[in-house]
């Protein structure tokens, strides 16, 4: 076998321990200014013990923080083709705009005089994702990618509503994201499963047998979690319209579609955006993201209030809008994520976002093309921004996907999204996103290469793997079975 | 763009090997009436300078600390940040991180989760906590829901009047499509909820109160939570100022079910508004009715400790439209800050300036009052007071806006009925000069 070189390699990791397991009595890390006004005495009966925290000092903490980072894999560190996440590289300008002292001390609660900066931040953002996505309502309350889908069904549940109708029922196809029907059932909608074709796309008689009255429409995710572009949209659309439904499109996968399509031609009604995938703002190991949603002229009047408006040349919060939904959001979102994302804006431009999308769509174009004759394909069809192989000869050498995945990570990559979608067996979803350069994606196809050539000659590498991460595998159903939930 | 790798050579190369003349060929199944025409309309691209100077310019129309001092918290409130913070969070690989999938190499995100679950459940006195939730108002929305999955059939919640506005929308935004019915309880003249009426309400399922409530005004959980548990129902009580459990009695003591709130104080800039934290506990039965993520201990295959995700069968990616939440996120980084802080301060030390907070907030009080001034509700409050001058204060606070202070928010647009009444927040960034000056204006 030819050697391959890889990046990961063993090096000093230093072990720590938990919070509470270090300190003293008595330690301090942190200052507290000094009392410069009369102690007072709050009356005993609402007096506590003050929480059981260690004391530690300053030099404590940091050595603690400093430590548990390096246990950890970022986009930072190298390449993190998570399908359906878009792990593009996080532009460092964006955390410094947001760090911004102006911005970072401004009080939500305010008269609108005393924001102006922050009301335009608002009020122009909200017009580039209009732009973007050809949806002309915006509300940059939602704080997350769930969150903006929960706000889209109650969207759908006011319109109804408006129309004297309450509709029980939503489609949801077999290839959407997990979140999906749980944020339909919170609005009372029951999920009916709809079926992607042989081909991985909805099929339009399917939808049309499905669709009656009693659905509320349809959740597309489009690009799909197979990373294909649903082409039928458009008619899907018009059969969900013509029987007085909506169409929600789950915007996760559009930085594979950015200058490409029309949201709104597609016949999408309702939109929501993750600004921590496509407008590149940092996932923080699980957030804080930012969730957008994006709505048709005609139902704009039921987005969550306020929104920024501009009048001559000052901006205000507009909070008329007697059809709103109401808010969803203490203040006004991830406000602190959003600047990111309109930093991010601001960088590109039109030409650079479709530049993006382009790039995006031909790096996993091109793994697909490398590591088809590897892996199986799960649909040898034109794939968008991901690329989904399944499992079967992996299988033949009795490995696994999860034992691949953890394999790369031996070889210092963080694995793909596995096991998703459900509709694949043993999934493996490739997301390189437009931000790897070309070595770094070949070599990345060099690695799953030897891995599956390893498969076969010494399938104990991969049940074996991880080996030089800070832990091994760990016991999931142990954690499950007889939950340590805290300390 | 320096963030786009790819050369015109190397673009060339890997159209080659996919079978594509151009990049255009690469939307082939994008069909013509789906397509978007012509270039987005946004601006030109700025260069990192330009975008710098940019924002110094919307950052210059800004009316903000520390310029301006702003005695206002209502939710967002205004604490010292220790540097430690910013130097430690911005290490990328915490912050470029995604959701810890694959616990081997996200032990980082993974033990500081579980850390901040156990600074939060010790905090909040519950038996456990969750990996939060997107803010302090969405955090009670699911509590509420949380509340009416364990009444099963009951269908009834009940909030008091006195928790923060903005999250009493949220709540009604949650529960509108759905066929529970939301009450709202009213408070009384000591500025704590009235919860006489409990009794005569049927299917009530959970009681929410904040505590310290919006006025600042400290509940009596104790006497509240058997109240509501002896009309049949689920306590829950949030907060917008977790600051003040380093002085008082905790929620969990006080014999709360569910307790939840915004942790933003806990070294999170205002960012008007966000990201903050949902910080949410429970006793340890209800665990399994619980939204959000979990993390949990455990052994690698060698027996070493390791943490991962766990309980997930409660979670949409399992149970679907079954799952106790549709949330697949947590407010991540916003933890680890939260528990930065609270280690920084320790046990002792947060007790310090909890008592020095609350001695800011005592000592604003007792000035006002010596200039005539009344305290809206004379029960005892942490860090916010409301405030009736008794004459138009407008003058005054014109007057202060000028020499740099924003003296407070008109509760008018909240409780019409108290309009001209003020809401004041004093924390440990109050120094005593401008208390005075406060002071000093009220006539």
């Amino acid at each position: 076998m030819t050697k391959i070189k890889t990046p990961g390699i063993s090096g000093l990791i230093l072990d720590e321990p938990l919070l509470w397991e270090k300190g003293k009595k008595g330690r301090r890390g942190m200052s507290i200014p000094v009392n410069d006004v009369p102690e007072a005495v709050l009356e005993e009966t609402l007096q506590g013990q003050g929480p059981d925290f260690p004391d530690l000092s300053e030099v404590d903490v940091v050595r603690h923080y400093t430590r548990l980072s390096q246990w950890n894999f970022g986009v930072d560190t190298g390449m993190y083709p998570l399908g359906s996440c878009t792990m593009k590289y996080n532009p460092k300008i964006n955390e410094t705009m947001a760090a911004t002292p102006e911005i970072t001390s401004a009080h939500p609660m305010l008269d609108d005089e005393y924001s102006q900066g922050t009301l335009k931040i608002m009020y122009d953002l909200q017009h580039y994702l209009a732009a973007i996505t050809g949806l002309p309502g915006v509300s940059l309350q939602p704080a997350a990618g769930a969150h903006g889908e929960l706000t889209g069904m109650l969207i759908f549940a006011a319109y109804h509503k408006s129309h004297g109708s309450k509709r029980t029922k939503i489609l949801i196809p077999d290839t959407a994201h997990g979140t999906n029907p749980a944020s339909a059932a919170l609005c009372g909608y029951k999920p009916v499963p709809v079926k992607s074709d042989s081909n991985g796309i909805l099929n339009i008689q399917t939808v049309a047998e499905l669709m009656d009255e009693e659905c509320a429409g349809i959740m597309i995710t489009n690009p799909n979690t197979l990373g294909l572009f649903e082409t039928n949209i458009r008619k899907i659309a018009d059969i969900v319209h013509s029987k007085g439904g909506l169409v929600y499109g789950d915007g996760a996968n559009m930085n594979a579609v950015m200058g490409i399509i029309d949201a709104e031609k597609c016949g999408v009604d309702v939109m929501h955006l993750n600004l921590h995938k496509t407008f590149s703002t940092p996932h923080g190991g699980g957030g804080p993201g930012a969730g957008p949603v994006c709505v048709t002229e005609e139902l704009t009047k039921f987005l969550p209030t306020p929104l920024a408006v501009k009048d001559g040349s000052s901006y205000r919060l507009k909070y008329d809008y007697p059809d709103s939904i109401g808010r969803v959001h203490g203040f006004h979102g991830n406000f602190g994520v959003l600047v990111r994302a309109y930093s991010y804006i601001l960088s590109m431009g039109a030409d650079n976002l479709k530049k993006v999308s382009q790039l995006a769509v031909l790096s996993a174009a091109y793994i697909k093309e490398q590591l088809k004759g590897t892996l199986p394909l799960a649909f040898n069809r034109p794939c968008m921004h991901e690329c989904v192989f399944s499992d079967k000869l992996l299988h033949d050498d009795g490995v696994s996907t999860l034992d691949l995945a953890k394999r790369l990570i031996d070889n210092g990559y963080h694995p793909p999204t596995i096991y998703f979608p459900l509709v694949v067996p043993g999934a493996i979803m490739i997301e390189p996103t437009e931000t790897e350069c070309k070595e770094d994606i070949d070599q990345f196809i060099g690695v799953i290469k030897k891995i599956v050539q390893e498969a076969k000659e010494n399938p104990e590498l991969l049940h074996q793997a991880p080996t030089i991460a800070k832990v091994r595998r760990l016991d999931e159903t142990k954690a499950a079975r007889n939950p340590c939930l805290r300390g | 763009m320096r963030y786009l790798p790819h050369t015109d050579e190397e673009i060339k190369e890997m159209l080659e090997v996919v079978g594509r003349k151009s990049l255009d060929e690469l939307f082939c199944s994008v069909p013509d009436d789906c397509r978007y025409e012509g270039d987005i309309p946004l601006p030109l691209p700025l260069n990192e300078w330009a975008l710098k100077e940019h924002m110094s310019e919307l950052a210059d129309s800004m009316t903000v600390t520390p310029k301006f001092k702003i005695l206002i918290g209502a939710g967002s409130n205004h604490h010292h940040i220790p540097a430690t913070i910013g130097a430690l969070i911005s290490r990328s690989e915490f912050l470029t991180a995604y959701t810890p999938y694959q616990p081997e190499v996200a032990q980082g995100t993974l033990q500081g989760i579980f850390e901040y679950q156990t600074y939060t459940a010790r905090l909040l006195g519950m038996d456990v906590a969750n990996a939060s939730i997107y803010d302090g108002a969405s955090a009670l929305a699911e509590a509420l829901l949380m509340g009416l999955r364990i009444g099963r059939k009951k269908k009834t919640v009940a909030i008091s009047t006195a928790i923060h506005p903005h999250y009493r929308e949220v709540v009604k935004t949650y529960l509108e499509p759905t066929e529970y019915t939301l009450l709202e309880l009213p408070f009384g003249e000591d500025g704590r909820t009235d919860l006489s009426g409990l009794k005569e309400i049927k299917g009530l399922a959970a009681v929410a109160l904040q505590s310290p409530n919006f006025f600042g005004v400290i509940e009596d959980l104790e006497t509240a939570s058997s109240a509501i548990h002896d009309a049949g129902a689920l306590a829950i009580s949030c907060f917008t100022e977790p600051l003040a459990f380093g002085l008082l009695k905790n929620p969990g003591s006080c014999g709360i079910d569910i307790c939840c709130g915004e942790g933003q104080s806990f070294g999170m800039t205002r960012s008007f508004g966000g990201p903050g934290l949902g910080m949410f506990g429970c006793k340890e039965k209800y665990t399994r009715n619980m939204p959000g993520r979990l993390v949990g201990e455990t052994t690698d295959i060698d027996g070493k400790r390791g943490f991962v995700l766990t309980l997930a069968t409660r979670e949409q990616h399992i149970r679907r439209e079954k799952a106790t939440s549709n949330i697949c996120s947590n407010q991540g980084i916003c933890t680890l800050i939260a528990t930065m802080y609270m280690s920084s301060l320790g046990g002792s030390g947060i007790r310090e300036l909890a008592q020095l907070n609350y001695n800011k907030t005592e000592y604003f009080k007792s000035e006002l009052i010596k200039k005539g001034a009344d305290i809206l509700f004379d029960s005892p409050t942490f860090n916010e007071f409301v405030v009736d001058f008794k004459h138009d204060f407008l003058p005054a606070y014109e007057r202060l806006q000028e020499k740099g202070i924003i003296a407070g928010l008109d509760l008018g647009r909240f409780y019409p009925s108290f309009a001209g009444k003020y809401l004041f927040c004093a924390t440990e960034t109050a120094a005593k000069e401008d208390i005075d000056a406060v002071v000093k204006e009220v006539l």
